[in-house]
């Protein structure tokens, strides 16, 4: 298997903060890869070492096999980037920044560029800054894609923007992947709607990688069960519980199966995607309250697969 | 050509929910063999979805033998679910819309009916398999 974005014990600290630490990660290619996680998780931090705008402070990140930070001519081409917000030139036209954008990119799909707008009824001499937020959207979105880049970067694309909006941002760029050989990652904190729009999940939180995957696969290794008070640490001993509650009667687990689920005392059921990352959240959440986090012998990191 | 919805709160994987969707219009008769399936880029454009969940979804059909894939052409029907009992479903239809007239005579409300004809057509099921 290839791999877009690969990082082993990638860390960085901002002054005594670390914003990211021990990240190992592999990402495949042709993914539309989502990065949750709570504000402050280190998902930004992560796609900037991903897009070659920082340094690491130790450990590593490939993308396409080549450091971003070093071979930066050699992967910068290959990388499309939506930061937060959108930001545009304000006072550019969005046919200036066609033109700047056709100057600057060596691969550069002007038709494209112009065949979105008009579709999308961008007019091309509307400055950016008078243009709905929506529209500024898919400008940005536009501009990266018309790079055509091997693999897009977007930070929190879909935070600003009404649900009509979201709608239009996710078509063109779920577009954009069919067939072709575009891999997407995507940062959000918001979780609805990535089941249709994301295959492949990366948990981030209090800058650790708590969980990754391809999301069916996760979907279908995550169960709830309910059942006796007594049993539960037999399925404890076998399967990795994430999330436990209790009432007088019964016991009721999240668990990540590792193997076959042999719990006849117990009722099983599925659980949403939704569910499951609210699960790893507040475990850490949880965690993080009951001891001072002392970083390398975090057990976290058990769950990285 | 059919239009697919995605119901997020089901619980059911999209993909799965594609596939049932094809399924109940084959059922229907409302897709035939040689029908077409819209392409992977119509659905996307219309569902905002994940490429990838569309081709699962099509790749499980094509294994059961329901669809098949032309490279470069698209998705077509290869064999319907419908068979010969869509022509017996209009007697079957009346006969059942009669037997729902007597039940509603005989004073059952909706929710009876229901659990009525969910618990008998279990119970036939139980006998057929045991």
């Amino acid at each position: 298997m290839s791999y877009a974005v690969e990082t082993t014990n990638l860390s960085k600290r901002y002054g005594r903060t670390w914003a990211l630490q021990d990240c190992s990660l592999a990402l495949p290619t042709r993914r539309v890869a989502a990065l949750v996680g709570p504000n402050g998780a280190g998902k930004t931090t992560f796609l900037h070492l991903a897009a070659g705008w920082l340094p690491p402070t130790s450990g590593r990140v490939q993308v396409f096999n080549q450091n971003p930070s070093t071979q930066l001519k050699a992967v910068l081409p290959r990388i499309g980037f939506v930061a937060q917000d959108h930001p545009l030139y304000r006072s550019f036209t969005v046919e200036d920044l066609l033109t700047f954008g056709r100057r600057l990119n060596p691969r550069w799909d002007d038709r494209l560029a112009r065949a979105r707008m008009q579709m999308l009824g961008v007019p091309l001499k509307r400055r950016a800054g008078q243009l709905s937020g929506g529209q500024q959207a898919q400008v940005a979105l536009m501009l990266a894609l018309a790079k055509r880049p091997d693999l897009l970067l977007l930070d929190e694309p879909l935070a600003s923007l009404d649900p009509l909006a979201r709608r239009e941002f996710l078509r063109t760029l779920l577009d954009a992947t069919v067939e072709s050989g575009l891999t997407v990652l995507l940062s959000s904190h918001n979780i609805s709607d990535l089941e249709r729009v994301c295959d492949y999940l990366i948990i981030l939180s209090a800058s650790y990688v708590q969980l990754e995957g391809d999301i069916q696969e996760i979907q279908r290794t995550h169960k709830r069960l309910i059942g006796p008070h007594q049993e539960s640490e037999a399925i404890a001993s076998v399967h990795t519980v994430i999330e436990t509650s209790q009432t007088a009667r019964q016991t009721t687990l999240l668990v990540r199966t590792n193997g076959p689920l042999f719990a006849p005392s117990w009722e099983v059921q599925e659980v949403s995607l939704e569910d499951i990352v609210l699960a790893y959240l507040s475990q850490q959440a949880a965690e993080h309250l009951s001891s001072a986090p002392s970083p390398r012998t975090h057990n976290g990191m058990e769950v990285v697969q | 050509m059919i239009e697919f919805h995605l119901d997020t709160h089901s619980g059911v994987a999209p993909y799965l929910q594609i596939v049932q969707q094809v399924k109940q219009a084959l059922r229907l008769g409302l897709l035939e063999v040689g029908d077409q399936l819209p392409t992977v880029r119509e659905v996307v454009a219309q569902m905002a979805i994940n490429p990838n969940t569309v081709l699962k979804a099509y790749r499980e059909l094509d294994h059961e033998g329901l669809v098949t894939s032309r490279p470069g052409q698209g998705t077509f029907v290869q064999r319907s679910l419908a068979g010969p009992s869509l022509t017996s479903q209009a007697a079957l239809r009346r006969s059942l819309v009669h037997w729902l007239h007597s039940a509603r005579e005989a004073g059952l409300e909706e929710e009876s009916i229901l659990a009525l004809f969910l618990s008998t057509f279990q119970d036939t099921q139980k006998e057929e398999t045991a």
